[in-house]
C-alpha cells in the first residue's frame, strides 16, 4: 500500500498478502472468466479451501469441485487444499497462512476470524474477488474502530463463546457495522490464540469489517518463526467509542432464535427440549473446544433424544482430539463425528433439522432456516454449554456439571 | 438510470442472506436458477410473489450475514433496481453495487407498505412517495460507474481491455 497513513472514511486501494476462497471458488472462476481475464494476479496468494460440503453432497456440488480442481492445476494455484483438510479460516491459522500484520480477503464472512493472528482481513463476494484475482487490488473504506477492553479472568464454566455473544447483546448485530474491532486490555496477554480466534471469528455478527487482537506474547509463541511485528493502536489512537468488560462478570449465554445479538442468560432458556447438539464451525471447533465439552461429558451417555454431531475445525484438530483421547470419549458417549469441514452450521448436509426441532450449536449463526426447516430453532452457545446440553437433553448450565 | 419508480416490496429489518437466499442452494452457480429462490427465506410464496417490483424497501441491516454473493445475484436477476433501507450489512452493500443494484441509505425506514409506489429520483437524490420528499446522499461516483456498467463483472472487462 506504501502511505504511512490513512484516516477513517478515506478510500484506499489495497493490495491483499493473501486471499482464500472455499466450494464459492467455483463462482469466482465464473466471474473471473466473464470478465475476459486469463491469468490470476498471483498463483502464490491464492488459497482455495473446500469445506463447505464435504466430500461432495450432490452431484451438483461434485461438478462444481471439479471446475475448481481444474482451475487450480491450470492457474498453478499454489494453495488448494482439498476435502477433509478442514474448515478455511482454520486451515489458513494451522498452515500459518496468515501473517501479523498482512492484509487478506475472503469470500466468506467470517474471515474475519484472521484478527486473531493481528492481521487485517475481511469477506468480500465472489464477483469482487474475480476481480481481485484478475488486478490484485481492491477499494476498501478505512474503518472506525469500536475499541473492546477486556480485563478479569473468566469464571469457571464460561468462556470465550460467552464473552463474545454478550458483547453481541450489547452492540446489536448492527453495531459495528463498517467498523473495525479492537480487543484489547490486560486479560488479553492471557487470552489463547484459539479463543482471541472466537472473538474475532464472531466479530462479525455485529456487522465487523475486521477484528484484531494484540501482536503480543501469546502469538509470538504460537507463531514462532513466522511471527513478524504488526502495527497496533498507540497513545493517539482515536476510537469511534471503547468498551469495558470485566471477565469475572460474564456468566454462560446462549443466542436465542433467530437473531445473533438476541442473547439471553441461561436460566433463562435452561431447560428447553433438544433434538441435536452441534459441536464444532470455526468458532468453536477447535482443539480445547473438544477437550472441554470431552471432559463434561466423559464417561457418560448423552440423552437418548440427542444426536450429537461433532465436526473437528480441521484435521490436524481430529488428531489431536484423537492423540488425546478427547475424541473417543465423545463418540463413545453416543456422539456422531463427521468430516472436518461445516459440516451442518450453513445448512448444506451433514444434520439439517426438521420442523419444529431445536439444537444447540457451538457455530455462528442462529437465523431462520440456517440449519434446515424455518420451522426450525438455533440456539448458539459455548462447548460447555453443548456438553451439558447434549448429556441433558434440555439446555443445560455447564457449571451444574463441572 | 435517473429514475428508478414504481411498486415497492416492503421487508422488515434484519433481513438476513439466509431469508434472502437460503444456504441449501449454495451450490448453484447460474443466474437464472438462482432467481428461482429470491426471498425463498422470507416467505416462500416469492419470488412468484414479487410480481415485476425492481424496488425494495427494508429496515435496518438490510443483508446481514454471510458473504454469499447469491443473495444479491438472485435479486438481480429477478429484476430488483433498487433497495431502500436506513443501513446495510457491508458485504452485502459491494455485492448488491457489483450487482447492479442500486442502494439507498435513508435516515429513517419510509413509511409505506407493500405495493405502494415510489420515485427514485438520482440525479436530485430524492426519493418520492405519497406527497412526500426524502433527501438520501447519493453513492460515490466510482460506485455508481460500477453499477451504471451492469455490475463489476462489466466494469472490470471494460478495464481489463482498456
Amino acid at each position: 500500500m506504501g502511505r504511512a497513513s490513512v484516516a477513517p472514511g478515506e478510500i484506499i486501494e489495497a493490495s491483499p498478502d493473501g486471499v482464500m476462497s472455499h466450494e464459492n471458488a467455483g463462482l469466482v472462476i465464473r466471474q473471473f472468466q466473464a470478465m475476459g481475464a486469463e491469468k490470476v494476479f498471483d498463483p502464490e496468494k491464492i488459497h482455495i479451501i473446500f469445506d463447505h460440503r464435504v466430500p461432495a453432497n450432490s452431484e451438483k456440488t461434485a461438478e462444481g469441485q471439479a471446475l475448481v480442481r481444474r482451475f487450480v492445476s491450470a492457474q498453478g494455484i499454489a494453495h488448494f487444499h482439498d476435502v477433509g483438510d478442514g474448515v478455511c479460516h482454520q486451515v489458513m491459522m494451522e498452515e500459518h497462512y496468515i501473517k501479523p500484520g498482512g492484509v487478506y480477503l475472503g469470500t466468506d464472512s467470517h474471515t474475519t476470524s484472521y484478527g486473531a493472528l493481528s492481521a487485517f482481513s475481511t469477506g468480500i463476494g465472489a464477483t469482487e474477488m474475480a476481480s481481485v484475482w484478475a488486478t490484485g487490488k481492491i477499494w476498501l473504506r478505512v474503518p472506525q474502530t469500536l475499541r473492546i477492553l477486556v480485563d478479569g479472568e473468566f469464571p469457571c464454566g464460561v468462556y470465550a463463546k460467552d464473552l463474545i455473544l454478550s458483547i453481541i447483546r450489547d452492540v446489536t448485530a448492527e453495531g459495528a457495522n463498517y467498523m473495525a474491532v479492537e480487543f484489547d486490555g490486560p486479560a488479553l496477554e492471557r487470552l489463547s490464540i484459539s479463543e482471541r480466534f472466537t472473538l474475532c471469528n464472531l466479530s462479525m455478527e455485529m456487522g465487523a469489517k475486521s477484528a484484531g487482537c494484540p501482536p503480543n506474547q501469546v502469538l509470538k509463541d504460537y507463531l514462532g518463526k513466522d511471527y513478524r511485528e504488526a502495527p497496533w493502536s498507540d497513545g493517539d489512537a482515536e476510537f469511534f467509542c471503547t468498551m469495558q468488560y470485566d471477565l469475572a462478570k460474564i456468566e454462560p449465554v446462549v443466542a436465542c432464535p433467530h437473531q445473533v445479538d438476541n442473547v439471553k442468560p441461561i436460566s433463562e432458556v435452561a431447560g428447553l427440549e433438544l433434538n441435536q447438539v452441534f459441536l464444532g464451525s470455526c468458532t468453536n471447533g477447535r482443539e480445547d473446544d473438544l477437550a472441554v465439552a470431552s471432559e463434561i461429558i466423559k464417561g457418560k451417555m448423552i440423552h437418548p433424544r440427542i444426536r450429537l454431531i461433532i465436526a473437528p475445525a480441521s484435521r490436524e484438530v481430529m488428531l489431536a482430539s484423537i492423540a488425546s483421547g478427547h475424541l473417543q470419549e465423545l463418540i463413545k458417549a453416543g456422539g456422531t463425528l463427521i468430516t472436518p469441514g461445516c459440516g451442518p452450521c450453513l445448512g448444506a448436509h451433514q444434520g439439517l433439522l426438521a420442523g419444529g426441532e431445536r439444537a444447540l450449536a457451538t457455530s455462528n449463526r442462529n437465523f431462520k432456516g440456517r440449519m434446515g426447516s424455518p420451522d426450525a430453532e438455533v440456539y448458539l452457545a459455548s462447548p460447555a454449554t453443548a456438553a451439558a446440553s447434549a448429556l441433558a437433553g434440555v439446555i443445560a448450565d455447564p457449571r451444574e456439571f463441572l | 438510470m435517473a429514475i428508478i419508480e414504481g411498486p415497492v416490496i416492503r421487508l422488515g429489518e434484519n433481513i438476513d442472506t439466509d431469508l434472502l437466499f437460503p444456504g441449501k442452494y449454495l451450490h448453484i452457480f447460474d443466474a437464472k436458477e438462482m432467481a428461482q429462490h429470491a426471498l425463498e427465506g422470507v416467505d416462500p410464496a416469492y419470488p412468484e410473489k414479487i410480481g415485476g417490483r425492481g424496488i425494495i424497501v427494508a429496515g435496518r441491516n438490510f443483508g446481514c450475514g454471510s458473504s454469499r454473493e447469491q443473495a444479491a445475484t438472485c435479486l438481480a436477476s429477478v429484476g430488483i433496481k433498487a433497495i431502500v433501507a436506513p443501513s446495510f450489512a457491508r458485504i452485502f452493500f459491494r455485492n448488491a453495487i457489483n450487482q447492479g443494484i442500486i442502494l439507498v441509505q435513508v435516515a429513517e425506514e419510509l413509511a409505506v407498505e407493500d405495493g405502494d409506489s415510489i420515485t427514485i429520483d438520482l440525479d436530485s437524490s430524492l426519493i418520492k412517495y405519497d406527497r412526500k420528499e426524502v433527501s438520501f446522499t447519493p453513492l460515490p461516483e466510482f460506485l455508481l460507474e460500477i453499477v451504471e456498467s451492469g455490475g463489476l463483472v462489466e466494469y472490470t472487462r471494460r478495464m481489463l481491455e482498456g
